[in-house]
């Protein structure tokens, strides 16, 4: 399975995503630069965390008008996996991807630090390495991972099963104690805790080896299935 | 030239934390009729002259100034001064 990690002026996950899946879990993964790429190539497609564009206007907001964004979204549309974390959770709700939006922390401060999350749903090609209901630990690292949706649309995910991670001990404010949601179509997830810095029990959890292993084993399988 | 203003606002029923704690602030300088504020956005926009300049003012915030989840907005257009 070939990744490509998307780099935007700004983003400052881009070399642990990479780090992630291509030294540890041993594919491949190229950083894809925003600008003049394309992504026909690639298997599976990561958002990486950082501050794309500064944080300006909104974050994530100007990185969603961005060409490549427009690639995104034709490749979700068929069906390739797209993951996005912090930032990149941002940038997926911002081009409408994703339903809701991430407002400030309700605290006001930055977070940095690590949390329990609940695995939800374990029917994802994303999670079906965990079991449902099984406590995992995701360092996050944001300051607007407050994640808000009308009543209507927390219906919808909630009907769709499109919950797929909450916080144990919500940190930020989110609505339900959401930490990540997937679309309807369940090839992508936004979440703003970070599985590729748990990648590694030295750095104090690997819980998040099991979400890139699952998605590279779906990707196995399907791959068979169509051989 | 037009100059166009744009004022983007937090829905009403979105938390605004930030409007909270300038609340809370003006509160403990006395001000304690301050019930509530909320931030939002002030943006001015130079635009060139056009037929449909209101409703292409609409599309750049419904595609980019404002968040519809979130936000809501409205804009003045005026004469620009000048430069």
């Amino acid at each position: 399975m070939k990744f490509a990690v998307i780099v935007f002026p700004g983003s400052n996950c881009d070399r642990d995503m990479y780090h992630a899946v291509k030294d540890v879990l041993k594919t491949e993964a190229d950083l894809v630069w925003y600008e003049g790429s394309n992504l026909e190539n690639y298997d599976g497609i990561l958002l990486p965390g950082g501050f794309s564009y500064g944080d300006y206007l909104r974050c994530g907001a100007v990185a969603s008008t961005s060409d490549i964004m427009k690639q995104i979204k034709v490749h979700a549309a068929k069906g390739k996996p797209v993951l996005g974390v912090c930032n990149g959770f941002q940038i997926l709700t911002e081009a409408g991807l994703l339903p809701g939006a991430l407002l400030r922390n309700e605290k006001l401060s930055f977070m940095c630090h690590q949390e329990p999350l609940v695995v939800e749903n374990n029917e994802t090609i994303f999670t079906a390495a965990y079991d449902k209901g099984e406590v995992v630990h995701f360092p996050i690292a944001h300051g607007e991972g407050n994640y808000f949706c009308d009543e209507e649309t927390l219906k919808e995910l909630k009907a769709n099963n499109q919950i797929v991670f909450t916080y144990q001990n919500n940190p930020n404010g989110s609505v339900e104690d959401i930490a990540g949601i997937m679309n309807k179509q369940g090839n992508v997830l936004g979440m703003m805790p970070h599985p590729e810095r748990a990648v590694e029990q030295l750095l104090g959890s690997d819980d998040g080896l099991r979400l890139f292993q699952s998605m590279i084993q779906n990707w196995r399988d399907m791959y068979a299935a169509n051989a | 030239m037009k100059k166009v203003t744009v004022y983007i606002t937090l829905k009403q029923g979105v938390l605004d934390p930030q409007g909270k704690a300038i609340q809370e602030s003006l509160n403990s300088l006395g001000y304690k009729e301050v019930e509530e504020a909320r931030v939002g956005k002030f943006i001015e926009l130079q635009v060139e002259e056009g037929p449909d300049l209101t409703e292409r003012v609409t599309v750049m915030c419904d595609k980019l100034l404002a968040n519809p989840v979130i936000e809501e907005y409205r804009f003045d257009v005026e004469e620009a001064e000048a430069l």
